[in-house]
């Protein structure tokens, strides 16, 4: 039987984490992320996993790369300000190709902005913050039981593909105590890529389009990783038609799987003539909302992002043949609603309500905007 | 084919350094210690930031990694706590192990994780052309200090003894035979280990500063380097112009971060986990 609990939102992650196969987490303590980390100490040790708290965040992912590469399912929390520092470890993340999964726990920005806040401000970030072209995949799990899956998923996925994974919290998610069935250990679907003994040092050598196996140093053939660009062997070049491949497999390896990894929860669209995009906790505001507006008789839906990019896109044009409404509802002075400008054709109506002043929307704000926009 | 050369992966030559360049030596002596220690190719990660030292790697036949400007301990430090029983080697140039990776160098000390770290003091920023680094001599002339560096430079033995480093060397390029036994005698500790290794830098260094040969610069170094007896005789406002050598400190007692970790903090944590189950198993009935 499913045990039910009751649970604070960083401890699910954290114990999601664990049941993911998390055996490595090094971090920095921030505000609101800070419980998962000291779940992580406390639980870490009793596995025989390891656990250590660095000198900042830079130091955090650093030491999670380096025990990814050794073999190890590596997780580190944080928020706005120590994400920042994260940046160019997490390029390098991207470029070496190492699984890696990184909890942003987002409050109000920019600087220390309000760290006791909830904000929705940080998801450009996750997308453009580090520096170069760079493929990433972020879930943002918005209710009890997404936490847990969608943190399953983000080790999933980056063990697969090879690539940095960030989870987007919303700190009232993450500091609210809900109630909530953990899944059994034998339901789980854990992907593990068994290392793969690799042959020789064509560590990067790959088709376009194929998932790269997984790679961990202290194997039989001693291998390079480098932030530098690189050729088959992990070797560094600057030759350009071994750098176009190189780019085109980095990007292709996220780019052609795209129905793996995009995932959404959709609620009351199919006869509805409005639909919410949103996510997160705005997108539990609009879900009470589009209820609050279906019984009132208004056809309303909700789009509820899980996976936020790479962008749903093609999920979204092909609502968008029927749907000619779209409002965008984020806690930020305007992020994905320009995602929502590239995706939507020009017959489609779009509206977005915004706020960034740390006070989530309530369902009776959300309401009265579907109803301002149904006029 | 030498034993040693067994450490070296030729596949990647030729490398960027400038001829007469004393990346070259150190390469060798940490490939002679190696093979001199018989460490397995594969049981070895060597990790190194940005710059011409942090090139070295790449001519490893070992495992091999080549990070971030400074951070290169960072990511030693999650190698090294994965797999403790692995030979993790991190190299650093002067401005990556104390200008932008000063932080995690203090940090590394002072949890004396067992990494071993060969700093390379080539007195300059190498890679990036020529800009004073927070070892350059005062009042050396460099791209970034055109008029004299007023800077002192940090001391390096003195802020890692602050900072509790269990092993602490210096040697210099110059004298091959005593560097590649100090480094050997680093590999062989158990904690955090630093050797400094003064290089010399007469392409981006020595040329501004009539030594643009690296003859002249070879000499400019011997004129530096003192024993630790002839150095307590100097007077202390001469003493940031030499470079003593040998080692200054070497604690053998205080436990490594992973020793400590697998051997004292998880077995306790996991004894305690235990008996905190049986008693609650004994309550229940
Ligand atoms: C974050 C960051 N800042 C700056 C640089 C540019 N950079 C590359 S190497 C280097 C300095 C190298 O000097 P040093 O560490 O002394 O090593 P050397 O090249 O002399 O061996 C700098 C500043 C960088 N790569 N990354």
């Amino acid at each position: 039987m499913k045990q039910r609990q009751v649970l604070q939102g960083n401890t699910i992650v954290a114990k999601a984490a664990i049941a993911a196969g998390c055996d490595f987490f090094a971090g920095y303590p921030i505000t609101p992320s800070s419980e998962i980390a000291q779940f992580m100490s406390m639980e870490m040790p009793r596995l025989g996993y390891d656990f250590i708290q660095m000198e900042d965040e830079i130091s955090s992912l650093g030491a999670c790369i380096g025990a990814s590469l050794a073999g190890k399912k590596a997780m580190t929390a944080t928020s706005g300000p120590g994400f920042s520092l994260m940046q160019e470890h997490l390029g390098l993340a991207v470029m070496a190709e190492i699984p890696i999964v990184i909890v942003n726990v987002m409050r109000g920005g920019p600087s220390t902005g309000m760290p006791t806040k909830p904000s929705q401000s940080d998801i450009m970030q996750t997308r453009w913050g580090t520096h170069g072209d760079h493929p990433i995949i972020v879930v943002y799990p918005a209710f009890a039981s997404q936490l847990f899956s969608e943190t399953i998923r983000a080790f999933n996925l980056s063990e697969k593909f090879w690539n940095p994974v960030i989870i987007l919290l919303d700190e009232v998610i993450a500091k609210a105590r809900e109630d909530i069935a953990l899944p059994r250990k034998k339901d789980l679907n854990i992907y593990w890529e068994k290392t793969k003994q690799i042959e020789d040092l064509n560590i990067y050598d790959r088709e376009i389009g194929q998932n790269p196996p997984r790679v961990d140093f202290f194997k039989k053939y001693p291998i390079h990783i480098d932030s530098l660009e690189h050729d088959k062997h992990g070797w560094p070049t600057t030759d350009p038609k071994i750098v176009d491949k190189m780019q085109t497999l980095r990007m292709q390896k996220i780019y052609n799987y795209l129905d793996e990894i995009i995932t959404h929860e959709e609620y009351y669209l199919d006869d509805a003539e409005i639909m919410v995009f949103s996510f997160g906790i705005s997108a539990r505001s609009s879900l009470a909302a589009v209820e609050m507006a279906r019984e009132q008789g208004i056809k309303v839906g909700l789009f509820q992002a899980l996976t936020i990019w790479p962008f749903p896109k093609l999920l979204l044009r092909e609502k968008f043949k029927k749907i000619k409404k779209i409002l965008v509802v984020e806690m930020n002075m305007g992020q994905t609603i320009y995602e929502i400008e590239r995706t939507a054709t020009d017959d489609v109506e779009r509206q977005a309500l915004l706020r960034a002043n740390g006070v989530p929307f309530t369902p009776t704000e959300v309401l009265e905007a579907i109803k301002r926009f149904k006029k | 084919m030498r034993d040693y050369e067994r450490y070296i992966r030729y596949r990647t030559f030729p490398t960027p350094w400038c001829p007469g360049c004393g990346d070259g030596i150190i390469l060798k002596a940490i490939a002679m210690a190696f093979s001199e220690l018989k460490i397995q190719p594969q049981d070895i990660v060597v990790v190194a930031g940005i710059g011409c030292s942090g090139r070295l790697p790449t001519f490893f036949n070992t495992n091999t990694l080549h990070t971030t400007h400074g951070r290169a301990l960072t990511f030693a430090t999650g190698i090294k706590l994965a797999k403790p029983d692995k030979t993790v080697v991190v190299i650093s140039g002067d401005g990556d192990a104390l200008a932008i990776g000063g932080n995690h160098l203090i940090h590394a000390a002072r949890r004396n994780i067992g990494i071993k770290m060969i700093l390379i003091n080539n007195g300059i920023y190498g890679m990036t052309g020529g800009q004073v680094s927070p070892l350059t001599p005062q009042k050396f002339i460099t791209e970034t200090t055109p008029y004299g560096n007023i800077e002192p430079k940090f001391d390096t033995v003195n802020l890692l003894k602050a900072s509790k480093a269990s092993f602490v060397a210096r040697e210099t390029v110059n004298r091959p035979i005593p560097l590649k036994q100090v480094i050997k005698k680093s590999f062989q500790h158990k904690g955090f280990s630093v050797v400094e290794v003064i290089s010399n830098c007469h392409i981006n260094l020595g040329r501004k500063n009539n030594m643009k040969d690296p003859i002249a610069m070879s000499r400019w170094i011997a004129d530096k380097t003192v024993t630790q007896a002839q150095f307590e005789k100097i007077p202390v406002q001469e003493q940031n112009t030499k470079y003593p050598v040998g080692i200054f400190v070497e604690d053998k007692e205080r436990l490594e971060y992973t020793e400590l970790y697998y051997k004292h903090i998880v077995p306790t944590t996991q004894a305690e986990t235990i008996k905190a189950n049986s008693t609650a198993k004994r309550q229940k009935k």
